[in-house]
This record gives structure tokens, sequence and C-alpha cells, in this order.
């Protein structure tokens, strides 16, 4: 087996996250620490890229805050995540969205995918 | 001084226990048998010889097969000497990654990778001469000069010029150990490793 595999198998925390793709909307809770407080932010937005593999691996959320974008990059195994919420199932034709950052309006938004019974 | 031989196996990175992110880097070392003692009286100083990874007994010479037969062990391929070791180790002992404690620094060796003929600019950080415009074109990456005028009207010797760069033996100093896993002889330092992936280096502490 992958010897560097079984070292992330090791530090693994055992915390799953939904599976989501590029498209998705999803929620991500994120704890932010302030001092010695830490508190629960919330951050929705549309997932644009999955990013690396194993316990590497990443995905960028971008929103459009007061009109202006707003992306993050999320470790997927990052002990902060408190957890993640697929609200939406988007359909799209490729893995990577950067498009909707020049994307204006009607451009800008993403069908949902439609489900046969 | 103690130490092992091993082979980098790749990077990754690990959350610890207060959510850092942490680049570290794969070794797999050891086991690594004592194949030869050197001692004072018979060779002129002491030393102990380590060696790792399996070879082929038909890709091994005669003599090195009878070097091998004196430790008792199978042909190994890399041979590293090791001088004022701190444990008295005898002829055919096996030493493991057991010998390394989590949370303590090591030291490693290794080569890095060849980068080829290079510039003075890559090789030795010089910055360059002038800017891409204002009537000048070949000038970014240009040495300067290199000696003064009627004095001494020649370039010194050692000045530092383009060439043949990496593949040299670096040794990086105060590598945190992350993680010692000793049934697959891993071993997780902190931060990068000199050399290409699969490539032996010798950890030392």
């Amino acid at each position: 087996m992958d010897l560097i595999k079984i070292v992330e198998k090791e530090f693994a925390a055992g915390k799953k996250i939904p599976s989501f793709k590029s498209g998705d909307t999803v929620t991500v809770s994120y704890q932010i620490k302030e001092g010695d407080k830490t508190r629960i932010q919330k951050f929705q937005g549309i997932v644009i890229q999955k990013g690396s593999q194993g316990s590497t691996a990443t995905f960028t959320v971008r929103k459009v805050s007061d009109g202006i974008g707003v992306e993050r990059i999320f470790p997927v195994s990052s002990p902060f995540i408190e957890e993640v919420i697929v609200n939406k199932r988007g359909s799209v034709r490729r893995a990577r969205l950067f498009y909707l950052r020049d994307a204006v309006g009607k451009a800008a938004r993403i069908k949902e995918k439609k489900f046969s019974k | 001084m103690s130490g092992l031989i091993g082979k980098k196996i790749g990077m990754t990175s690990v959350f610890d226990a207060s959510g850092k992110n942490i680049p570290c880097t794969v070794i797999q070392a050891g086991p690594c048998v004592v194949t030869q003692v050197k001692t004072i009286e018979n060779d002129g100083y002491a030393a102990l010889q380590l060696s790792y990874d399996e070879k082929k007994e038909k890709h091994t010479s005669a003599a090195m097969k009878g070097h091998f037969a004196k430790a008792n062990t199978t042909p190994k391929r890399k041979l590293v000497e090791f001088k004022h070791f701190e444990e008295a180790k005898n002829l055919g002992d096996v030493l493991t990654v057991e010998m390394f404690n989590e949370g303590e620094f090591v030291e490693v060796v290794g080569t890095s990778k060849g980068k080829g003929f290079q510039g003075v600019v890559k090789r030795h950080g010089f910055s360059g001469v002038g800017m891409g415009t204002h009537g000048q074109h070949n000038r970014m990456r240009a040495p300067g000069s290199m000696g003064a005028s009627s004095w001494p009207s020649r370039v010194f010797k050692g000045m530092r010029m383009a060439g043949r760069t990496g593949g040299n033996r670096v040794k990086l100093q105060n590598l945190q150990v992350i993680k010692v896993m000793p049934e697959q002889n891993l071993l997780v330092v902190k931060g990068a490793v000199p050399g290409a992936k699969g490539s032996y280096v010798i950890i030392e502490k």
C-alpha cells in the first residue's frame, strides 16, 4: 500500500463530511478562535473547485457578498470545520467553475440538478 | 550521535492537536544492519558501518557477498559509515526507527535535486543587472562586472558564476519528529527534506 496513505490514515480524525461536487451549494460551519473564545461562522456559497487528494484535500467556496465576490478555501480534514451541509445540487459541465468570476447576472446562476424518479 | 539510513517517500500535511496544518515529509528509515565496526586499533578511527535496502544476490560482487556474510545478513544497497556513534554496537545488530522519539529534533542529510547548468540568479541569488525596458534587453539575469580595470586586470579565483547547480550533499538541521511508526519503519518529520522521492537520506540525532 502507498506509504503516504498509511501515514495520512494514522492522522485522520475520522470526521466525515458529506460528498459534494463542483456546482453544489454548501454551508460550511467553521470554528473561529478569538482570544480564548470560539464561535462558529457559517459560509454559504457555490463549490467552484475541489483540489488535491487524501489529507491535503481542499475545496473552494465562492459567494457574492454585497456585490463583491468572496472565495474561501477550506481544507477537508481541518479540525475547525464543524459541519458541511449540502443545500443544493448544481448541474454543471466542468469541474472548475472559474467562469463564475466573470459571469454577471443570469449567467452567474447554476441550474439545480433534476433527479428523475 | 546516532543515526539511520532511510529513503524519502514523499510529502504530505497533517493537522496537529491545536489545529495547525503542518507540512511534513515521510521517510522510510531502517531497519539497518551493522556490517562493520571500525576501531582505533584496527582502522585508526572508530566508526560504525550501517547497511540498508535489500539487493539481489546476483547483483552483488563476491567480495561484497563475503562482507555481508560476515555480519550474517543479506546483501544491501546502501552502506554508510557513522562516526561517534553513541551506543556500542556489535556486528550484525539491527537498528530500527524506534531509536527516534516523537517531538525530538533530528538532522537529515540528502543529495539535493540536480538543476543542470544554471545562471547566477538561480545559482547564487544575484538580482540581475538592468531592466526589461529603457533601452536594454538582455541584462535582466546578467552577472554584471566581474573585476575592476587596471587592478587586478583579471578575475579573482572563486568568483561566483553560472554552472552546474544542485546535486550536492545538503544537511538540514532541527527537523522535528512528528510521528514514529515502527510497524512500517516510517518516520514523519516536519518540513522538507533534500532530494527526490525514493532517494537515500541519512537521519542523525
